[in-house]
């Protein structure tokens, strides 16, 4: 036991002594909270649309003036043909296009109706349908209220948004954030160090000392723990100074969560530098292999219910969709371990397979 | 020049004689390319709905079949008890609750107006606004089928009414992967590169073998030419390859001339890759390196554009994304693949490019220093 704390305290000085890379570790989480807490939304404000308004009368002003009040859009051109249409998107500034009837309010005036035609870009297809999802739903806000009072038996929808009524972009990125980081921050620096090790050759040291593999393993993860957990921490505490991100339900099971989800990335990393024997490998491995499927196959930023079915299968095999789930569930409804333990048990069977798989790829030799 | 060509050689059969590199560098980027195209959709579809009836009459039935009739909605469950309801929200279940409250079609018949609960797990934003307007897109359908079947014409006499109708250009259908595909590889294609790049000479520092070349009459520009071309290469095959895989499989449309995607790459490659030997050089260790290429790997993906849009943004945070490279690769594959746009269009993003790569170069020349 004596020798095992021995060798943690010798990582820890490995660790402590590089303070460059303590330093990134550290202050990497807080840059990126901070930056993304504040870019990241995908909420539409500002979109740029150009209006083709051949008659330029009372109704068609009031209407782009309710468009242009609503804070989704600003006009960035009043076009003269229908023509300009084409070279204008082609440029890439302008999102959506407006065009009103010839003799608008007359018409609308003579025989009741009127047309307009709202074209969007669609190269990219999420604004796009939006945009045009806003603009009609402004139009039809106007046709409502200019009809007012004339129109009999009404529906109307009370609309209440459950646990994020300002519907703030933080509450998907601030989990997504934390998935990701810990998740990378634990694979690679585990399989680096253990890599590095033999890269260098001083596996074989380790090997020959006294020490059994597993605590050389233990050993050399057991700093990590402690560092990602730190990670979370700061993730945690930003998050909620900062943004408001609430932690509705109980700490203790959220940091009890974070720490199994962390375990199961150091065996995760444990795997990965069992089966390689370059930190240039490893590095590749966790990633190119984990940085992309992390950001888009966990819920982070794609919902995985519109996924297609066999895309939804995929999700199952990753680990972070069961993390953020988690914590999504605790942090804003305040759920407790009844609503979560089956994704617990999932994150702890995903654990105990990594750890398996390498203790049977763990190789008391290194040249075979 | 012959020097220049040693080490482009040196370069070479080092990445090629790593049989563990090779499938990561080639293999992996493309499967995923294939994979994670299909998982990138924000169309919203199956949103599951749990109703509330507690009226139970024509009319609130009739109002819960349009739901059901719709292609979004996904009817989980009906319960008489909202308790419940809210229950399996909090589960995770379903997405929303549709609530109808009790004297419903009655106070609607007799005062001519009434209210139903639209209750929207809200976690992601963005999906519970896209909810709430398909929702209140319903409603008002419906609304308009119980006006012209209970009004008298004499009332409807005065109504006026505003026809809209939309039509996406450029990707009529909508179809994700067509946007997808472009910003996905080059996703890749900068993972890849940088990393590569990245790891490069700090690792030759780890290593040693820099000192060996130290000692050689190699010059700076020499030493990072022959480091850049080979990565250089790999990542224009690379980009190649997924255009092609990209056009066969999902039948992405290519509009505009091909060859301004491939110069603009070139340039473009320049940059990540000069941008990753600068961090080589500023390093000590790989896995400094590696961490700094992270940071701002994770930093420039993103603020790309590809997954939020760059509009929506806060002005501070627009002026600093002109320094990401990416952001601007994307807008150009984007804007000549889809929408045929030529070189006037895209030039600002082109000299961009352009002047960033004269930046990152001469600065990763510079730093580099032929002594340990």
């Amino acid at each position: 036991m004596k020798r095992f704390r021995g060798f943690v305290i010798k990582e820890f000085y490995h660790i402590f002594r590089d303070y460059r890379t303590l330093l990134i570790l550290f202050g990497m989480p807080a840059i990126q909270l901070m930056l993304f807490g504040y870019v990241l939304t995908n909420e539409i404000k500002d979109a740029k649309i150009a209006i083709y308004d051949p008659s330029n009368d009372v109704i068609t002003r009031k209407i782009t003036d309710k468009i242009l009040s609503s804070g989704y859009f600003i006009l960035e051109r009043n076009l003269s043909t229908v023509d300009e249409i084409d070279p204008v998107f082609r440029q890439g500034e302008v999102k959506l296009a407006l065009i009103y009837e010839p003799g608008f309010a007359q018409k609308l005036e003579k025989t009741g109706r009127a047309r307009i035609q709202i074209i969007g870009d669609a190269s990219d297809p999420n604004t796009a349908n939006m945009l045009v999802n806003y603009a009609t739903g402004i139009i039809s806000n106007f046709l409502v209220s200019m009809n007012s009072e004339k129109v009999p038996y009404q529906i109307t929808p009370e609309v209440r948004m459950m646990y994020n009524g300002e519907l703030k972009g933080v509450y998907m990125f601030v989990p997504g954030l934390m998935a990701m980081l810990l998740m990378l921050i634990s694979a690679l620096m585990t399989s680096l160090s253990i890599t590095k090790e033999k890269e260098m050759g001083t596996m074989e040291l380790l090997l020959v000392s006294p020490m059994r593999p597993w605590q050389i393993i233990v050993g050399k993860v057991f700093p990590y723990v402690f560092l990602a957990f730190i990670d979370a921490c700061i993730i945690l505490a930003l998050g909620n100074m900062f943004f408001g991100m609430p932690i509705i339900g109980s700490i203790s099971l959220l940091l009890l969560e974070s720490f199994l989800y962390i375990c199961m990335a150091l065996s995760l990393g444990i795997l990965i530098s069992s089966i390689t024997n370059s930190q240039q490998v490893a590095m590749m491995i966790s990633l190119v292999a984990l940085m992309l499927p992390t950001i888009l196959l966990s819920g982070f930023i794609f919902p995985v219910e519109n996924m297609p079915v066999i895309m939804q299968v995929l999700c199952h095999f990753m680990p972070p969709k069961y993390y953020i789930t988690i914590i999504k569930s605790i942090m804003l409804q305040g759920n407790g371990i009844e609503y979560v333990w089956r994704e617990t048990l999932i994150l702890m069977g995903f654990t105990a397979f990594f750890l398996g798989l390498s203790i049977k790829k763990f190789n008391i030799r290194l040249t075979s | 020049m012959r020097t220049i060509l040693f080490i482009i050689q040196k370069e070479f059969l080092q990445v090629f004689r790593n049989k563990s590199m090779l499938p990561i560098i080639f293999i992996l980027p493309i499967v995923q390319l294939i994979i994670l195209v299909n998982a990138a959709t924000y169309e919203m579809k199956n949103i599951r709905v749990s109703v509330v009836d507690l009226d139970l009459s024509g009319t609130s039935r009739k109002l819960v079949s349009k739901f059901q009739g719709s292609p979004f909605y996904l009817l989980k469950n009906s319960s008489f008890s909202y308790k419940e309801a809210e229950n399996k929200m909090k589960q995770g279940k379903i997405d929303m609750i549709l609530q109808i409250p009790m004297g419903f079609e009655k106070k609607l018949l007799t005062e001519s107006h009434a209210n139903v609960q639209f209750v929207i797990n809200a976690i992601n934003g963005q999906s519970a606004g896209l909810t709430n307007a398909y929702s209140t897109m319903i409603l008002l359908d419906y609304n308009r089928e119980v006006l012209i079947e209970n009004a008298n014409p004499s009332m409807l006499g005065g109504l006026r009414s505003i026809q809209t109708d939309y039509s996406y250009w450029y990707n009529p259908k909508l179809n994700y992967k067509t946007y997808m595909v472009p910003g996905i590889l080059v996703l890749l294609v900068t993972i890849i590169g940088l990393l590569l790049s990245g790891m490069n000479i700090v690792r030759e520092m780890e290593i040693g073998t820099i000192e060996q070349i130290n000692v050689t009459p190699i010059n700076k520009i020499q030493f990072i030419a022959g480091k850049l071309i080979p990565f250089w290469l790999i990542g224009m095959f690379e980009l190649a390859f997924g255009l092609s895989v990209g056009k066969l499989l999902f039948n992405i449309p290519m509009e505009g001339n091909l060859g301004l995607i491939f110069l603009s790459a070139s340039v473009y490659l320049f940059v990540i890759l000069s941008f990753g030997l600068l961090i080589s050089t500023i390093t000590h260790t790989q896995q400094q390196a590696m961490l700094v290429s992270f940071f701002f790997m994770v930093v420039f993906i993103l603020m790309s554009g590809l997954f939020t849009s760059i509009e929506s943004m806060p002005k501070w945070a627009q002026n600093l994304d002109r320094l990401n490279p990416v952001m601007y690769f994307i807008k150009i594959m984007r804007m000549v693949l889809l929408k045929g746009s030529g070189f006037a269009d895209i030039s600002p993003h082109f000299w961009s490019l352009v002047v960033y790569a004269g930046c990152s170069l001469s600065l990763a020349i510079l730093r580099y220093r032929k002594v340990s």
